[in-house]
């Protein structure tokens, strides 16, 4: 038995520290194979799925593009004129083509963590890989899908990023469900892999229903002048989600942001956090959150900053907007300062929306309505996640849609 | 234009107006000045309706129409705007977003920046986060102008402002007014110097203290202070 499969099992009782607990064994494992097809064959209905995540079906907009129906890779491929500067093909694929990919597998997450890291070893359902080639500059965004279209299933995804010395990529992926599934439990590893000089810009949508729930174990090491953005937009109500993603700033230079944008409707538990280790001389770090919560709501916001090395510096800003009574949320920041010279800061900010910005801006004339929608708007502002322009607008797009709903 | 009349106002159960009776008709420009904390904020916030400024008594009539109850939005719709002195800032909506809505694209929000001398950048950030004095001043004057209500309101346009500014700014403002009716709220009068106003009222301790020739009220204004005002015979007369 692999070694990783032994620690595996080890960790098969273990309850993640956050989040409500779980009995994986409640879900399916039983998903119907889908043959590969290009993704215009798929359903209508699932492709409207696909693009409210951010992944469109004219892949001129996109460079390649990686597309999973439950536990099966229907489409994988990059556009021909990027053949050799970028690939992107299933995990698996990925692990019996190169044998240098089992040296990233389990490298910088624990599959011993909990019983959801252990799910993604022993039940494992592909994921992707995604590689840009060394010096290679990627303008389209590559996109990844990960489908759920069957009710209760469990799907273990396990996703593997390289992007290679002085690289430089857009990555947009959207984890999704059919409209039909109710519940439902999606596990996804991702490790990525920043080296020298590479700049790696990685955007997830998620867009779940109420009854499901979702566990991703994130970790991403950066070496040396490596720059990793990592946004998060999550917008539509879920049952429970636990995550906390990593990132060492390893190499000296190294920059790690995360930007979170994410909105607790209905009896959504949201436990959303991020962590920057700063090992590197000259490592940076930022954090931005924008947390919502309405109904009955639970949020908790967490970031984490430790700084380790005497050159280095990170800052967290956590805003929370809380739209109902019975809603909560939790900011918890913290900072670690393991040497002396670090220098680590945060903000935190928890409230209703300002009386006196709803009064201002009725005084220019807008209705009372009208104010809160453009506050709540603002709030969720995609400008914050650094995207570049057309990648924002398809962002503010999906944000605006859910601000209408809100509202 | 505007008719205020007897009017009383209370905020945090304290008393900031009292009896304040005051008239602007159309076409013309008033000032109000006033030490600090003497009400002349808080007589703004009343004409617009901020539900924290309680009115015990007296009435706000607008084009003839009695406002006193009325939601802010419709004071504003029935044509006030307001430039404020300390406005809040509101992250992630742009200032040009709103500007575009104040004149739904029918103006070009970004000649009417250079107009008041605010760099077009300033219609992509966010509203009034960390804007200097001067700048918020002039975003508040910019979103004014863009209003284009029949009663233009200015509290202390002129400070924080840097003497460049100040001339363009009140040379936008005067012409902007220019056959409009106006109030200007000015704590030290700086910007007297490029607009023409027809009347002048000194707010004391919550009530119109004098009225007279803005020229001839700010001199003496510079030459005594506000003590003058509060020797004033008239002043004291019982209401």
């Amino acid at each position: 038995m692999p070694r990783s499969k032994e620690a595996a099992l080890r960790a098969k009782e273990r309850s993640s520290k956050l989040g409500p607990d779980l009995d994986v064994e409640s879900f399916s494992r039983d998903a119907r194979p889908w043959a590969p097809c290009p993704i215009s064959g798929l359903p209508e209905d699932i492709l409207r799925q696909a693009l409210s995540v951010g992944v469109r079906v004219d892949e001129g907009k996109r460079a390649g593009t990686y597309f999973q129906m439950d536990h099966s890779v229907v489409f994988q491929g990059v556009q021909r004129a990027l053949e050799g500067k970028t690939e992107i093909m299933s995990t698996q694929e990925a692990l019996q083509k190169y044998g240098w990919v089992g040296d990233y597998w389990w490298k910088i997450i624990d599959v011993n963590q909990d019983k959801y890291t252990t799910l993604a070893e022993l039940k494992w359902d592909q994921g992707y890989f995604i590689r840009i080639f060394e010096g290679q500059k990627v303008d389209l965004p590559l996109q990844a899908c990960l489908f759920i279209s069957k009710d209760n299933l469990n799907q273990n995804v396990h996703n593997l990023i390289v992007a290679e010395p002085n690289s430089e990529v857009q990555i947009i992926t959207g984890c999704t469900i059919h409209p039909d599934v109710k519940r439902g439990l999606h596990v996804g590893i991702t490790e990525f892999f920043v080296k020298e000089g590479a700049k790696l810009t990685f955007t997830m949508v998620h867009n779940w229903a109420q009854d499901f729930d979702v566990r991703p174990r994130t970790a991403a090491l950066l070496e040396d002048n490596a720059t990793f953005v990592n946004n998060y937009v999550c917008l539509k109500p879920v049952k429970s989600l636990q995550m906390y993603p990593v990132a060492y700033c390893k190499g000296d230079n190294s920059r790690a942001r995360f930007n979170a944008i994410f909105y607790g409707a209905g009896n959504s538990y949201l436990d959303i956090g991020s962590k920057v280790i700063l090992q590197g001389a000259g490592s940076r770090g930022e954090v931005i959150a924008r947390a919502l919560a309405s109904d009955s709501a639970q949020i908790y916001a967490r970031g984490l900053l430790v700084g380790e090395h005497e050159d280095s510096k990170a800052h967290l800003e956590c805003r929370g907007l809380l739209l109902s009574d019975d809603a909560s949320i939790h900011a918890i920041p913290e900072l670690v300062a393991r040497v002396k010279g670090t220098e680590l800061s945060h903000e935190a900010a928890v409230g209703k929306i300002a009386g006196d910005q709803i009064r201002y801006l009725m005084a220019r004339g807008f209705s009372e309505e009208e104010a809160q929608s453009l506050i709540v708007r603002g709030f969720m502002d995609a400008s914050i996640l650094g995207l570049p322009d057309a990648l924002e607008s398809e962002i503010k797009k999906i944000i605006d849609i859910t601000a209408k709903r809100i509202l | 234009m505007l008719k205020i009349k007897g009017l009383t106002v209370e905020t945090a159960g304290k008393k900031v107006l009292e009896n304040v009776d005051l008239e602007i008709p159309e076409g013309e420009v008033h000032v109000l000045f006033g030490p600090n904390g003497s009400g002349k904020t808080s007589l703004i916030m009343s004409i617009l309706g901020f539900p924290n400024y309680r009115v015990v008594s007296g009435e706000i009539l607008f084009k003839g129409v009695n406002i006193t109850s009325m939601p802010i939005d419709e004071r504003v719709e029935l044509g006030i705007g307001v430039a404020f002195q300390n406005p809040p800032a509101i992250r992630g909506v742009k200032l040009g977003d709103i500007l575009n809505r104040l004149t739904e694209g029918e103006v070009d929000a970004w000649k009417l920046a250079e107009s008041v001398n605010l760099p077009t950048e300033f219609l992509r950030r966010d509203l009034n986060l960390g804007f200097s004095g001067g700048e918020l001043k002039r975003s508040e004057i910019l979103q004014v102008l863009a209003q284009e209500p029949g009663l233009a309101i200015f509290d202390e346009p002129d400070s924080g402002v840097d003497v460049e500014n100040l001339e363009i700014v009140g040379k936008a403002i005067n012409s902007f007014l220019d056959g409009r009716s106006g109030l200007l709220i000015t704590h030290l009068g700086h910007i007297l110097r490029y607009i023409e106003a027809d009347e002048a009222h000194v707010l004391i301790n919550g009530s119109i203290a004098c009225s007279g020739k803005p020229i001839k009220i700010l001199s003496q204004i510079m030459k005594e202070g506000y003590r003058w005002c509060e020797r004033c015979p008239e002043a004291r007369k019982p209401r």
